[in-house]
C-alpha cells in the first residue's frame, strides 16, 4: 500500500476492529448489490431522498398485527360482518376503515369445531404484511416452509397446539397473488367482551394458525 | 378470458418441469385435486419474473387436495388438506379413469 493512500487504508483497518453485524464477512450477494446500487442511484439523481427511505423503513418495521386483531374482533361480534368478510377480504377490511393495504388480495379462512387452518408459503415467504405487519423470522424459515405442509401435526404439536385427530388441518399454501389470514375460534369466557378486549387476545401466531387464542383471567 | 374450470371441478397439475421461475410447487406436479375457488385473473408470474408484462392475465384457482394423497407417508387425519393457488395454464381436468 502506498503512503498517500495510507488515510484510506487506516479507516478501514479500523473499521476491521469493530464486531460485524449479523453477515458472516463473504461478499453481498448480488441482488443485494443492486439494491444498494439502484437506492443509491435513486438518491442521487434526486428521484427519492435517504429521508423517505428511511421513513417508509420505519413504517414497515412499526406495522404490527393490531388490524388484523381488530378485523377479528369485528367478525366474532357481527355475523353479518364476518359472512361479508369471508366471502371478500379485503371489502371487510375497508368496512373498518383499513385503507392503507396496498394491492393485497385478502382471503380469510375460518376456524371452526371442525376445521383448523395454517397458513403458509412453501415458495418464498408471502405474508400479508400490509394486515399482519412483518412476518416472524421462523415463517420464512425452510424448516417451516417445508414441514408445515408436509407434517403440519407435528409442526403445530412443536409450537404447543396439539390438535384431535377429528379436527381436519387444512394448510393454505401462499403461492400466486392471495394472501391469507386466520379467523380464529372466539374462545370461552369471552361473553360480553367489547371489540378492544377481545382485539387485544388475537395474537400474530393467531393469524397464522400456529395458536389458538385465549380468554385471558382478569 | 374465460375462466376453464369452475369450483368443485376435479382437475391434475401438470407434471411438467421447465425452467424459469414458477409458482407451481414441485411437491404438487403430477397430483389430482378439486377447484376450491376461482380467484380472478392474473399477470403471469412466470413472464413478469423475467421483466416482461405477463399478459394477457389468467386465470388463477385455488385448488384444495387431500394430503394423503399429496404425500404416501402423510400422517396426519384422512381429511386433512392443503390448498393452494395455481394458474390455469398448469391444470388439466382429470380424466376418468377407463373402464377395464
Amino acid at each position: 500500500m502506498s503512503e498517500h493512500a495510507h488515510g484510506h487504508q487506516h479507516d478501514r483497518d479500523h473499521a476491521r476492529t469493530f464486531q460485524r453485524d449479523h453477515d458472516d464477512g463473504s461478499p453481498l450477494p448480488y441482488l443485494q448489490v443492486m439494491e444498494i446500487a439502484m437506492r443509491e442511484l435513486l438518491i442521487e439523481t434526486g428521484v427519492i431522498t435517504s429521508d423517505e427511505v428511511r421513513r417508509q423503513i420505519e413504517r414497515m418495521d412499526a406495522r404490527g398485527h393490531s388490524r388484523g386483531a381488530r378485523v377479528v374482533a369485528r367478525a366474532w361480534t357481527d355475523p353479518e360482518f364476518k359472512a361479508r368478510l369471508l366471502a371478500n377480504g379485503r371489502a371487510g377490511c375497508d368496512e373498518l376503515g383499513i385503507t392503507d393495504l396496498e394491492a393485497l388480495h385478502l382471503v380469510v379462512v375460518e376456524n371452526t369445531e371442525k376445521v383448523h387452518n395454517v397458513i403458509v408459503c412453501t415458495l418464498c415467504s408471502c405474508y400479508p404484511k400490509p394486515l399482519l405487519g412483518l412476518p416472524p423470522a421462523w415463517y420464512k424459515s425452510l424448516p417451516y416452509r417445508k414441514r408445515m405442509v408436509r407434517e403440519p401435526r407435528a409442526v403445530l404439536k412443536e409450537f404447543g397446539l396439539e390438535l384431535p385427530e377429528d379436527v381436519i388441518v387444512r394448510i393454505h399454501d401462499s403461492t400466486a397473488d392471495m394472501r391469507y389470514m386466520v379467523l380464529p375460534r372466539r374462545p370461552e369466557g369471552t361473553k360480553g367482551w367489547g371489540e378492544e378486549k377481545l382485539a387485544a387476545i388475537v395474537s400474530r401466531d393467531c393469524l397464522i394458525g400456529v395458536a389458538l387464542p385465549h380468554a385471558v383471567k382478569a | 378470458m374465460k375462466s376453464r374450470f369452475r369450483a368443485g371441478d376435479t382437475v391434475n397439475v401438470r407434471a411438467a418441469y421447465p425452467p424459469g421461475h414458477i409458482r407451481t410447487p414441485y411437491y404438487i406436479r403430477g397430483k389430482r385435486g378439486v377447484i376450491e375457488r376461482i380467484c380472478g385473473e392474473f399477470a403471469n408470474p412466470e413472464e413478469l419474473a423475467f421483466g416482461r408484462d405477463g399478459l394477457p392475465k389468467r386465470p388463477l384457482y385455488r385448488v384444495r387436495f387431500g394430503q394423503q394423497h399429496v404425500w404416501s407417508d402423510y400422517g396426519g387425519a384422512p381429511e386433512d388438506t392443503v390448498d393452494i393457488e395455481i394458474f390455469e395454464h398448469w391444470l388439466e381436468p382429470a380424466v376418468k379413469e377407463a373402464a377395464t
